[in-house]
């Protein structure tokens, strides 16, 4: 995804607004001149001196809307304790990509924000430069007043409001930016805007939509994923208490688009889903057969006892493997898992008087969701109106738009405004699963215990004949890159189940069977596991070419793994208690550069515990967002362990789980310490819903090993499988 | 049929067997009190009967009788629901939020019953909210500050 580079595309545009407040929006310069748009206020201060700063992102607990007002706020000068943030409209053509993925919020706007800011700030100083007849050199701004030192007057932003709507609008490629080393609001921890309302039970979720005249609704979804529909008794069930309306929607087989399904719309939600419990359907579901988790296992077996179709080759892996001095080789098995946001999928949509449709959406993607409700309905894109609110989870699961598809297709049916809402069930049973995989691995080792020969061959899904979205498999880990030599395969599984992103998609799972297999190298080659990693880095840094490491810079690695080492006690792990022990794994991914240690404790039974992790991290030269940002990190760590435990099987073309009873969910008292250090290097920052996850994974697994000797191959994670007594 | 809400009495005409959940949400208008997987095992829908906390969305409307229902929009009346919102947003303690709601009512018992939890009181009490975040760690930390306690995990690490 592009940055948002507001000084190729974009200029300010000011205006005065109601009641004379100075509203400054951006225009891309593409549209110069074409018809006027409307101006989408970007940062708004009244004459009061309030300033309002609108977030452009959508905000899924990622700490996104607060984060990008800082930024704008701190270059602004503004006073924090006054700024109100307000979410943007879906405008992508004012405020750029409104996308909350690949942890990409914060590389992508970061520089942009802070130019805004900037600017309006220097027309704020202009206007007082003007006012007072002084050189605007000689003023300074703390919390919007602009203060002239020298004879003592301060004017605040408000006052200025005016005046400052005159001063032309600067370059934004050139305007003067601050010294990180002033920030006053950057870099400093700040609770989430939103928070107040959240612990006072306000209705902020995409859940608490309401609108006048609302209906709502639910969906008879496939028993079996791609079964048809071949008769429901829709006479019947809208004779049910409070049913309004009943009627079929007809799947089009695209893994975005519309299912087969029966809508359900009444006066309450638990009134439509009790006339859905009751509905009498039949459905063609013999293509689920094939679809079972036992068979899938066979085929990969089978698979992988062949050769895959080759992703990525550099040099001669079979010289490699026949020179070694020692090889190593194993199987690691990662199953589908879900991603369960809290707040179910849902969405409010209502018809306009022109055909179109006002729709409130918890998306990560809402314009995604605008493109496809216009294309698989029919309605011209600029009658839609999509709202971003807020979400109670996104984890990837709300990149896709299922739910807006399927409200704006009920809402328009029926005509009347809808909030669909699904059961937990439903998103279960429709969820688009981190999709498992099968890894065949070898390593040729030289005589220093080097990997002069890398060997990976992935077993993974595909749907249609293609690769599954979200199944794809690259060389990209640690292994790879320090090899001398590799090759990666590829084979794929059918499947007609729904996959997609999970939070660190392919890094949550590719992590786990790369570093726990980097480990199993390391106790190959009888080194420490941490220093062989650190070795490994150094060699590949002096010995091989710089064209092998695209984006990864060894370097940084090396950084976190001696600061990780430094601060998880690792050369003291000797003294842990038997049963106790410590384990490592460093993980790149989203731009970030993680190492972690979880230290671990195995009972007798096989029951296991992490009881703390330590993270080092390198996201860049500046945290935005301290306290965020480590509830990210704490998060993510918890997170991934949870996944270690969890695994979606399929039985005939259907999900075997449905709700939390059969999924294992972190719960308090799974929940470790986490001990979190950021290592401030001298790059962009970018951003943190994802890179402190994948190693957690491995980390935990190798200090399974570590305390027990059983080398964890085949996730979940049991406890029958490390039963030592 | 009759129910009382936050100290406010509804007079609704409601099939005997709608959880309360969805008579909070849809039919009272009080939506703070949220939805995760209607089973009992997410502890999202947590409101108190009678100051005990239960799960809104497996308690039959049929089922309340005379019981005083309090919901997350009045925990605020209790000295506890009131340092627990304080501690909330002094350790900023949300990340999505959806949750937040359910930990702090059960939080809200757990501090009446016992002022001065140990991690044990707090793993026992907490265990059937589920925080999908994983804001867990702020969670004890949160309910400890408003016990007036040193926030440190004293727990095996
Ligand atoms: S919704 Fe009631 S416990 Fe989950
Ligand atoms: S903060 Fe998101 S579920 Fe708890």
């Amino acid at each position: 995804m592009d940055t948002l580079d507001l000084s190729r595309r974009h200029f300010l545009s000011v205006t005065l607004a109601a009641g004379g407040a100075l509203a400054v929006g951006l225009k891309a310069h593409a549209n110069v001149d074409s018809a006027p748009q409307r101006l989408s206020a970007f940062i708004t201060v009244a004459p009061d001196n309030t300033v309002t700063i609108r977030a452009r992102m959508p905000e899924i607990g990622q700490g996104i809307k607060t984060g990008l007002a800082m930024i704008i706020a701190e270059e602004l000068d503004a006073d924090w304790s006054k700024v109100i943030v307000e979410t943007a409209p879906v405008d992508e053509k004012t405020f750029g990509p409104q996308f909350a993925g690949g942890s990409m919020s914060t590389p992508t706007s970061y520089d942009a924000m802070r130019r805004a800011g900037a600017a309006v700030r220097a027309m704020f100083v202009g206007a007082a430069s003007e006012t007072w007849s002084v050189p605007a050199g000689e003023l300074t701004v703390s919390k919007a007043v602009v203060i002239h030192a020298r004879s003592g007057r301060t004017l605040t932003y408000g006052q200025l409001v005016a005046r400052a709507a005159g001063v032309p609008a600067p370059d934004l490629r050139t305007v003067t930016l601050k010294d990180p080393r002033d920030f006053r609001i950057v870099g400093h921890a700040h609770g989430g805007v939103d928070s107040p309302r959240i612990v006072t039970g306000r209705p902020i979720f995409g859940i608490d939509t309401t609108v006048p005249g609302m209906r709502y609704a639910v969906l008879a979804r496939p028993p079996v994923y791609g079964a048809r529909l071949k008769s429901a008794d829709l006479d019947a069930v809208k004779k049910l208490p409070g049913v309004t309306h009943a009627f079929t929607l007809h799947g089009t087989g695209d893994l975005h688009g519309l299912r087969d399904s029966v809508a359900i719309v009444a006066t309450s939600w638990w009134l439509a889903k009790s006339a859905r419990d009751q509905l009498k359907a039949e459905w063609d579901d013999a293509i689920g057969a094939p679809h079972d988790s036992a068979v899938y296992r066979a085929q990969a077996e089978t698979l992988l006892k062949g050769k895959g179709t080759a992703v990525k080759t550099k040099d001669d892996i079979a010289a490699g493997l026949a020179r070694a001095a020692k090889t190593v080789e194993a199987v690691y098995d990662v199953p589908f898992i879900p991603h369960v946001t809290l707040e179910p999928q849902n969405c409010t949509a209502a018809p306009t008087k022109d055909g179109g449709l006002e729709i409130w959406a918890p998306s990560q993607t809402p314009g995604g969701g605008k493109s496809l409700v216009a294309s698989a309905l029919g309605i011209p894109e600029d009658r839609i109106t999509v709202h971003m609110v807020r979400a109670g989870g996104g984890f990837g699961r709300r990149l896709e738009n299922d739910y807006m598809l399927e409200a704006a297709a009920v809402a328009k049916t029926a005509n009347v405004p809808v909030k669909l809402l699904w059961s937990r069930e439903d998103d279960v049973a429709y969820d688009y699963f981190r999709p498992g995989h099968m890894h065949a691995l070898k390593a040729g080792l030289d005589a220093d215990g080097h990997i002069d020969a890398y060997y990976a061959h992935g077993v993974t899904y595909s749907r249609d004949g293609k690769v599954a979205q979200g199944a794809g498999i690259t060389p990209h880990d640690l292994p790879y890159l320090v090899a001398d030599n590799f090759t990666l395969e590829q084979s794929t599984i059918e499947t007609t189940a729904q996959t997609g992103y999970l939070r660190a998609p392919s890094s949550n799972g590719l992590a786990f069977v790369h570093e726990s297999f980097l480990d199993e190298i390391a106790h190959a080659a009888e080194k420490d596991p941490l220093d062989y990693r650190l070795a490994m880095i150094d060699h590949a840094i002096a010995h091989l070419p710089a064209g092998d490491k695209p984006g990864y810079d060894l370097s940084r690695a090396r950084t976190v793994l001696s600061a990780l080492r430094e601060c998880c006690g690792w050369d003291g792990r000797g003294g842990l208690p038997k049963g106790t022990a410590l384990g490592v794994a460093t993980y790149f991914s989203h731009r970030g550069y993680f190492a972690e240690a979880a230290k671990v404790r195995v009972d007798a039974d096989g029951t296991w515990r992490v009881l703390k992790v330590w993270v080092a991290g390198d996201v860049g030269s500046i945290i935005v967002n301290p306290s965020a940002a480590r509830n990210q990190v704490e998060g993510s760590v918890i997170d991934g362990i949870g996944a270690l435990r969890q695994e979606i099987t399929f039985e005939k073309g259907r999900a075997a789980q449905t709700n939390f009873t059969e999924i294992p969910m972190m719960r308090m008292s799974d929940a470790p310490q986490v001990d979190v250090h950021f290592v401030q290097s001298d790059n962009p920052p970018t951003g943190l819903g994802e890179p402190a996850l994948p190693p957690v994974l491995p980390a935990v697994c190798n200090a399974i090993f570590a305390a027990t000797g059983i080398r964890v191959r085949r996730l979940p994670l049991l406890p029958e499988a490390l039963k030592t007594a | 049929m009759k129910l009382t809400v936050n100290g406010k009495t509804y007079e609704r005409d409601l099939p005997e067997d709608m959880p309360l959940l969805w008579v909070l949400r849809d039919e009272l208008d009080l939506k703070g009190t949220k939805y995760g997987c209607g089973v009992a095992q997410c502890g999202a829908c947590t409101v108190h009967l009678d100051g005990s906390p239960v799960r809104a969305c497996i308690t039959p409307v049929g089922t309340v009788g005379d019981a005083a229902v309090t919901t997350i929009e009045a925990i605020s009346e209790t000295p506890q629901g009131k340092a627990l919102q304080a501690a909330w947003l002094e350790l900023d303690v949300m990340q999505c939020g959806y949750c937040q709601a359910g930990q702090i009512m059960s939080a809200q018992a757990l501090l009446r019953d016992t002022p001065k939890p140990t991690d044990a009181d707090i793993d026992a009490a907490m265990d059937g909210n589920l925080c999908r975040c994983a804001t867990y760690t702020r969670i004890r930390a949160a309910i400890k500050t408003a016990a007036g306690l040193p926030a440190t995990d004293m727990r095996e690490a």
